[in-house]
């Protein structure tokens, strides 16, 4: 979703833009490459001539095999840095996650930290934190990368968080841990995509430092899960389970789960709950300076285009 | 040395430094340890300060002043004494005349010139001060924190220290093994790091090195037969001429240098800045930052920058009790000055002007000829009634300080302004010197009220106020001095340890003009004293004072009957009392006589004070006493009134468009004799901004009268924050002025909120929300680290108030909106089913703990209360 927001966010201000994934973009005007990060051949034919590249590809997920997670988040990034440099690239957005520093522990207004692969929470977050490292490592005066964290982005037809919301709440597996309250940043997509492409414009004031980007109006998860459930037209969740259980039946339910070798996802891992029931919040004063930038959908704008699009209130 | 936490290595050096102390045989050479921070300075030196630790300490405890010496531009120079620290163990048993020997000896090996700053703690303070009385010539300033240089031959020393003194425990406990330094150690509050704590036990890790340590508790002069009593007498006297400014800094939950032995030094050093550092212990090094206060003491008091320069004062100046004289020596001498109700609605007990005037100056020289003088601090537990006046001004008469403390700062908070002051007398009804015995508090005890002898005995009452009374000769002396103090009052505690307040007659005379002037009251009106404070100042107004029949320290137990019944006794033309008494009075209305609602009629004025009241109580307040005008002041224990409003004055402001209203409490216009000034917030949420009275600027609130406070008791640092802007008063509440000079309160300055949209005051979007009907309270508090903070509400519904939650979204989307027009974005709406409030008035929302318990909902951890 995101990655082709700011794909026509990048075609509607004048860009050449090329994608490169494994299925067709949809985004109009773009050139579309197909391929995976894993193709060599693929990615430099992709590269080939670019100016500069913005890297969202990455396997997203609460649950999974950890060494996919690597190939793709850690492996891929290192490649795709090193082909860009061979082929002139010069200028490069990695777009990380602020998982990357998220320990478990409450976010509270809190900078970007550096990325901490050892202690950060599941495959997807250690994995993405390597890959951060390695795109600021390769950060220098020829090819100077930016690294961006959206937080919790959402949008409508999004599949990784607003529609897995729909699902469980329709199907009562949402529970509001420790009632809902834990405060959250999230980020509506147009904004995380405006961010990008501020960051491509504006590289050489934000190249080696990784930036938190958010809507900037934090709100209680319970509040958050419940708007988009109206929005959504879903009921929206009632029953409220304390953090702490949450967190030790995410793990036995996620582990069980595993053994069973069920092919769909969990309904709560401990990843999830975490997400769920601590405070995640970010400091946007750096951020906004130095990519003089600001968001401009704001939550209500954002609630209501979802609603728009799903049919709810 | 090793490398230490807080030590830069630098500073460690050692001096071999020849001895010419008494003990040591001549051409000894002793080879100590210290820290100096020379190899850090830059610029001019302005000074050394010669830092001198105790036991078992050693010079690491002044690692901070070393440091934050260095940006000052002084030399920081501590030792560790000799048999202690680093420094030699020379074996021999060291006397304090030695010591202070050793300390000139090695000040003249370093060659160190003054001028001097003396530093002490513990037994360090002693050598410190015997060092700074001999060598004066050099001396600039003096620093003594928790230390006492004299022993009360009356009165035993300190358990934990008789205990450490006594044979096998001594050596056992303070050589053998660590437990003196462990003990010692451990007093730090909080608790200290381990490194820290490892860093201490590093010169101390065999008995042979600990074998200082045995010494030096040997050397402590218990009697008058210790080899070290006799030049312990001598600097404790010396130092009564010191002419240098000294400053102490204290931790008063030591249980060996307790608030007793500050007392004693602040008697013989009489100019001495205190600051007692609630909270803190023995180690308040450690447990206080006292690095930046001492520097920004050094620079205040060397460069001779007094902000109290100034002060206003009154025109002319009367003492307090001049209307008692006046009124009890003219032609109104027989007729009613003070009355106590009774419960049949009949007046119980009542004086003459000339009876009181008789009494005041009776009790006084009874009270003199126990030993109660001018400067004795007299703390009066006594409820309000015809005992309570006559005593305080018989206090006041002989010039000694009142000390007023109410049950309304909880036990706890009582006990702890009590103790601080270290009153010489404790006057009070039973109950107070049951509190008095359980809580050990110091002073001569005054049975006020009929009590046992057995009873008496075990109370260790010393005298009854019956028999003082009973005395029958006037008081001879003269009125005492006009900036003499007068009176401590404590605040009510709301924003953290209650602060004991100190008045000078001046002052208190001050507050009386002001409130004659505020309220039109002159001698020959006649007032129903609900509300303690005030109502005492009624004699001094020469208004005939009714009070009436009610539980003071219960405001809610004054009834309508009661109210209507004093004021008739009287013919009563004026009311002050409380708003939660107002509201009992409101409910109970239906009990009030014929006689009773006729008496109301005839009030002219009524003062709600204490605390704020609702608008809506002073419209149903209205029809009780149809031809008052209703007055609410606003104020603080520090400035008591600062302006004050009428009921159509609030209903005008409310109504009022001019710049600058709105966002706030209208409190009206300063009263005659003050004035307001604003200093603005800066992107911090600070008050940096030049004083100004520009309209719609909103920052701290400052004020300048006559009736200011005049410091804060034992609380240096308080008091130059307070009165950094010279002349005024910082009252640390944040507001605004309008264009028509009325006071706009916003809040607390710890309650700004700081986003990063901006600076947000709570107040304004309080009322907002408010003004929804299902609401009944709220609070807006800002969580997270400041200048990103995120805005939250937190409110009590009208109904629905069981437990703490999340707002439902419908109420919460409602709540938000009501703050929008005021720029305010909410990032959550928590509902609650009460709010926090200060004990004393029950009243003051404490936003800080609202702010604590948000912040720990919105990290996801489910606290069920503030």
């Amino acid at each position: 979703m995101l990655g082709g927001a700011v794909a026509s966010l990048l075609v509607q201000t004048g860009n050449a833009v090329r994608t490169f994934q494994r299925r067709p973009s949809g985004v109009p005007g773009a050139v579309d490459v197909a391929g995976e990060l894993s193709d060599r051949a693929a990615v430099q034919r992709a590269v080939k001539g670019i100016d500069a590249v913005v890297h969202l590809a990455a396997k997203v997920s609460f649950t999974g095999d950890a060494a996919d997670f690597h190939r793709v988040n850690v492996t891929g990034t290192a490649e795709l840095l090193e082909t860009a440099r061979r082929a002139g690239v010069q200028g490069f957005v990695h777009v990380s996650s602020p998982s990357v520093a998220h320990v478990g522990r409450s976010l509270v207004g809190v900078a970007a930290e550096p990325a901490d692969p050892e202690h950060a929470r599941g495959s997807y977050a250690r994995t993405k934190a390597q890959a951060e490292l390695l795109a600021l490592e390769a950060d220098d005066g020829r090819m100077p990368v930016a690294v961006i964290r959206p937080h919790i982005v959402w949008g409508p037809g999004d599949t990784q968080l607003v529609e897995r919301v729909l699902t469980r709440a329709r199907s009562g597996r949402l529970p509001l841990l420790a009632g809902g309250t834990a405060l959250v940043d999230t980020t509506y997509v147009d904004n995380a995509a405006t961010a990008i492409a501020a960051a491509l414009e504006r590289l050489e004031h934000v190249h080696g430092v990784p930036l938190v980007v958010t809507n900037g109006e934090p709100r209680p998860i319970g509040e958050l899960l419940a708007r988009m459930c109206a929005a959504g037209g879903v009921p929206e969740p009632r029953k409220s389970v304390p953090g702490w259980l949450g967190r030790t039946a995410g793990s036995a339910v996620e582990t069980l789960w595993r053994r069973s070798r069920a092919d769909s996802e969990p309904p709560m891992t401990r990843f999830l709950a975490e997400q769920l029931s601590t405070a995640h919040w970010f400091d946007q004063r750096r951020t906004r300076a130095l990519l003089d930038w600001k968001p401009g959908v704001s939550l209500d704008d954002g609630f209501a285009r979802l609603a728009q699009h799903y049919g709810g209130a | 040395m090793v490398a230490l936490p807080g030590v830069d290595p630098s500073w460690s050096a050692y001096l071999d430094v020849p001895s010419t102390a008494g003990v040591d045989p001549a051409g000894t050479i002793n080879r100590w340890h210290y820290l100096d921070n020379l190899p850090s300075l830059t610029g001019d030196l302005r000074g050394t300060l010669l830092c001198v630790h105790g036991n078992p300490t050693w010079s690491y405890l002044w690692r901070s002043l070393l440091g934050e010496g260095a940006r000052h531009g002084w030399r920081v120079v501590a030792v560790d004494q000799l048999e202690m620290g680093f420094s030699e163990r020379t074996g021999r048993k060291r006397r304090l005349t030695d010591r202070i020997r050793d300390l000139e000896d090695f000040v003249s090996s370093l060659g160190l010139s003054g001028p001097f700053v003396t530093v002490g703690h513990d037994w360090g303070g002693v050598v410190s001060l015997g060092f700074a009385d001999r060598n004066r010539a050099d001396l600039a300033a003096v620093v003594l924190t928790n230390t006492a240089i004299h022993q009360n031959p009356d009165s035993p020393i300190p358990a934990p220290l008789r205990l450490a003194l006594s044979g096998a425990v001594h050596r056992l406990g303070t050589s053998t093994t660590t437990a003196f330094l462990d003990t010692t150690l451990a007093l730090a509050r909080p608790r200290l790091a381990a490194d820290i704590r490892a860093a201490y036990r590093a010169p101390y890790r065999t008995a042979n090195r600990r074998r200082g340590i045995e010494q030096f508790v040997a050397d402590i002069p218990v009697g008058p037969e210790h080899p070290s009593h006799a030049e312990l007498i001598r600097i404790a006297e010396g130092i009564r001429s010191l002419d240098v400014p000294v400053l102490m800094l204290w931790g008063p939950g030591d249980p060996i240098f307790s608030d007793t032995y500050l007392d004693d030094l602040a008697e013989r050093l009489p100019e001495a800045d205190v600051h007692r550092f609630e909270g803190a212990g023995h180690l308040v090094a450690e447990d206080r930052n006292i690095a930046e206060p001492i520097f920004d003491w050094l620079q205040h008091r060397t460069a001779n920058d007094d902000g109290r320069q100034d002060r206003l004062s009154a025109a002319s100046f009367t003492p307090l009790w001049h209307q008692i004289r006046e009124l009890g020596n003219g032609s109104t001498a027989d007729s009613l000055a003070v009355a106590d109700m009774g419960q049949d609605g009949v007046v119980a007990r009542s004086l003459s002007w000339s009876e009181l005037d008789t009494r005041v100056s009776s009790l006084a020289a009874a009270l003199n000829r126990i030993g109660v003088a001018a400067g004795s601090r007299v703390s009066l537990m006594v409820p309000p009634g015809i005992d309570l006046t006559i005593l305080i001004y018989a206090c006041l008469r002989l010039g000694a300080v009142i000390v007023v403390a109410d049950a309304g700062l909880g036990a706890r908070g009582l006990s702890r302004a009590v103790r601080g002051t270290v009153p010489d007398f404790l006057i009070g009804i039973e109950r107070a010197l049951v509190a008095g015995r359980l809580f050990g508090w110091p002073g001569v005890r005054v049975s006020v009220g009929s009590l046992s002898d057995l009873r008496a005995r075990f109370l260790g009452v010393s005298h009854r106020l019956e028999d003082l009374v009973a005395e029958n000769s006037a008081f001879a002396g003269g009125d005492p001095h006009p900036d003499s103090d007068a009176a401590i009052l404590f605040t009510s505690g709301s924003t953290g340890p209650a602060k004991g307040v100190v008045y000078s007659h001046r002052q208190l005379s001050a507050m009386r003009d002001t409130l004659a002037a505020t309220l039109d009251l002159v001698p020959g009106s006649a007032l129903v004293a609900g509300f303690a404070p005030f109502a005492l100042l009624g004699p001094a107004l020469g208004a005939a004072s009714v009070t009436p029949d009610m539980d003071v320290t219960a405001p809610r137990t004054l009834t309508a009957r009661a109210l209507s019944d004093a004021a008739a006794a009287i013919d009563a033309t004026t009311v002050f009392a409380s708003p939660a008494a107002l509201r009992n009075v409101l409910a109970t209305a239906s009990g009030i006589t014929a006689d009773g609602e006729q008496a109301l009629r005839r009030i002219r004025v009524l003062l709600s004070a204490g605390a704020p009241i609702p608008v809506e109580l002073l419209e149903q307040l209205q029809p009780l006493v149809p031809e008052a005008s209703l007055h609410t002041p606003y104020g603080m224990t520090e400035a008591l009134p600062v302006t004050d409003i009428q009921l159509e004055q609030i209903r005008e402001a409310g109504a009022g468009t001019v710049t600058g209203a709105g966002n706030g409490v209208c409190v009206g216009r300063a009263v005659p004799g003050a004035e307001i000034s604003i200093s603005a917030l800066d992107a911090a949420g600070l008050a940096a901004g030049e004083p100004s009275d520009s309209p719609g600027v909103t920052g701290e609130i400052l004020v300048r009268a006559p009736h200011v406070k005049e410091r804060y008791y034992r609380l240096w640092i308080t008091e130059r924050a307070s009165s950094r802007t010279a002349g005024w008063h910082r009252t640390g509440d944040v507001g605004h002025l309008d264009a028509n000079g009325r006071l706009w309160v916003e809040g607390r300055l710890a309650h700004v909120i700081t986003s990063a949209d901006g600076v947000l005051t709570p107040v304004g979007s309080e009322q907002a929300i408010e003004q929804l009907e299902e609401i009944r309270q709220a609070a807006v508090v800002g969580v997270g680290p400041a200048g990103t903070q995120a805005v939250v509400a937190v409110v009590v519904p009208a109904s629905d108030a069981d437990g703490a939650a999340l707002a439902p979204d419908s109420l919460a989307e409602r709540v938000r909106e009501s703050v929008r027009p005021g720029g305010v974005q909410l990032a959550a709406v928590l509902k609650l089913s009460t709010l926090p409030t200060d004990i004393r008035h029950n009243a003051k929302i404490d936003r800080a703990a609202v702010a604590v318990w948000a912040g720990s909902v919105l990290e996801g951890r489910g606290k069920k209360k503030p």
